[in-house]
């Protein structure tokens, strides 16, 4: 085996990038959940409100794996994958031989490390969203407690608080969304929430969990019904690792999505790619990035040579609020906004070093796909020339075309 | 179940069952329809699931929210003024029978 070494391989098998021909063989996709393939952001929106079920986000009817060769294995677990035997072992130790190998193993809540975290629940899986809905089911008026003021843990406050209960965020950071965000998209998402009845702390951890109660670092206690956290997520390597693929905070790949074995790609969450946006290796945790990666990988296992080059966008629905994000603006040193916060449109362009590397678009879905296109193609825009009053920029574009 | 009809850039109609309060994009992509792609799976978010209505179309249809309508500028084909997003439309016995057709591309 070619465990450690960084990328040494296996002594047999093809070199380096030598590819192996595009697969005429079936597809098997294996997952550990007994549902078929679905969208996970409904679960924390339409899905948890009661306004769809299971058939409503399933990404493919049953019979259309089948139509085209997919071999669906579900509630299953791959726990080896021996690279020179080219075979995935599942956990009814039966094997799955392969050609190419993608890991789209996604991630898992990250646990909360103090005592009583068996009384918290995770939102990451349909299971986890109907555990919840059990708990919230016909009751108003239940005190709701969630740990951690990122997407998920405010999506699930925006919709809990409609159903009707009373909500209380606690984020560890000064800032919600402090990863994601600028500080002003977060100031207004803020007072949104607030507007809502929904309590937000921020700058406080949890200390411990009891059976109804919720103790924080600071010494308040807050009753709880129900405690969610959304605390981030550890990416699923273990196999990868084991395998001896190269892991740090995810599968490390190129810019080709590949490992250092030529059979052998990550995809999604679990994937931590050589971004040329971000200039360095990233992990995204999107639904963007997860299908815009299985595209680029499936092409370049038939054959293609391009490389992942997919602009990251994101959003986010908050109440009546469409946040939408295009590029990455972590680590921005620059913001301008553009519109009326006040009336609860407008648009924050980040800058780093006077370049545009990112607009976070507030119910202005324009300056969102508009931003898209300026940010795929490179972009002349500079802080002076977006803080200019008046400026828009849908015309500023069209005036530079 | 209400049957939508679905007319690829090339002319090739496809009919498929789809089911109460799913929407037209979902009765697409569901069914693996080439044609409309719904990059964001329905979040109003990406305009990639870009229709026109049949222009003999008869049958109500959603109204258009101010989301739609912006995103409506920016899809991979021109905006006609039979343009919408097929993930807003969503599917119930009274449009049973509606047509779409689907432009070149969607990126």
């Amino acid at each position: 085996m070619a465990a450690g070494g960084g990328p040494a391989r296996a002594g047999a098998g093809p070199p380096p990038r030598a590819r192996p021909p595009p697969p005429r063989g079936p597809i098997t996709l294996i997952g550990d959940e007994q549902a078929a393939p679905y969208q996970r952001p409904p679960l924390t929106k339409a899905y948890l409100a009661g306004e769809t079920d299971l058939a409503g986000l399933v990404l493919r009817q049953d019979s259309y794996y089948d139509d085209h060769g997919i071999k669906l294995v579900r509630d299953e677990r791959v726990i080896g994958v021996d690279r020179q035997a080219r075979v995935a072992v599942l956990g009814c130790a039966r094997t799955v031989g392969y050609d190419h190998l993608v890991f789209a193993t996604g991630a898992r809540p990250r646990p909360l490390p103090i005592p009583g975290a068996e009384h918290v629940l995770n939102l990451r899986t349909v299971a986890d969203a109907d555990a919840i809905r059990q708990r919230l089911d016909g009751q108003i008026g239940l005190d709701v407690v969630v740990i951690g003021g990122g997407f998920i843990g405010l999506e699930f406050a925006a919709v809990v608080r409609k159903l009707r209960h009373e909500v209380t965020v606690v984020e560890a950071q000064p800032q919600v969304m402090q990863r994601a965000v600028s500080a002003e998209t977060a100031q207004h998402l803020v007072g949104r929430h607030r507007s809502e009845g929904v309590q937000i702390l921020t700058g406080t951890g949890v200390a411990a969990v009891r059976e109804g109660l919720v103790e924080l670092t600071d010494g308040t206690v807050l009753v709880a019904d129900l405690v969610v956290a959304g605390i981030g997520v550890i990416p699923n390597t273990e196999v990868a690792q084991r395998a001896g693929l190269t892991v740090d905070n995810g599968i490390v790949v190129d810019a080709h999505l590949g490992t250092a074995d030529p059979r052998v790609y990550a995809v999604g969450d679990c994937a931590r790619f050589a971004s040329t946006h971000a200039g360095g290796l990233i992990r995204l945790e999107s639904v963007q990035n997860a299908t815009d990666q299985g595209t680029t990988v499936a092409a370049a296992i038939m054959g293609s040579a391009e490389p992942y080059t997919a602009l990251p966008w994101f959003w986010s629905d908050q109440y009546d609020v469409k946040l939408q994000t295009a590029g990455l603006t972590n680590g921005h040193d620059r913001t301008v906004t553009v519109g009326d916060p006040s009336e609860g449109r407008f648009s924050v362009f980040c800058f780093k070093n006077d370049r545009l590397i990112g607009i976070e678009a507030y119910n202005r879905p324009i300056d969102f796909l508009m931003g898209r296109r300026i940010l795929e193609g490179g972009n002349s825009l500079t802080p002076e020339i977006v803080a200019q009053p008046g400026f828009d920029l849908r015309a500023s574009q069209q005036k530079a075309a | 179940m209400p049957k939508i009809t679905y007319v690829a850039h090339d002319g090739v109609e496809t009919v498929v069952d789809v089911a109460q309060d799913d929407t037209v994009m979902r009765g697409a992509v569901l069914n693996g329809i080439k044609g409309i792609v719904a990059q964001c799976g329905g979040g109003a978010s990406c305009g990639t699931c870009h229709v026109y209505i049949d222009p003999e179309n008869t049958k109500p249809l959603s109204q258009m929210h101010q989301v739609e309508d912006e995103l409506l500028y920016f899809t991979a084909c021109e905006r006609k003024e039979n343009s919408r997003l097929s993930c807003q439309i969503p599917v119930t016995e009274e449009q049973d029978g509606l047509v779409v057709h689907m432009p070149e591309k969607q990126l």
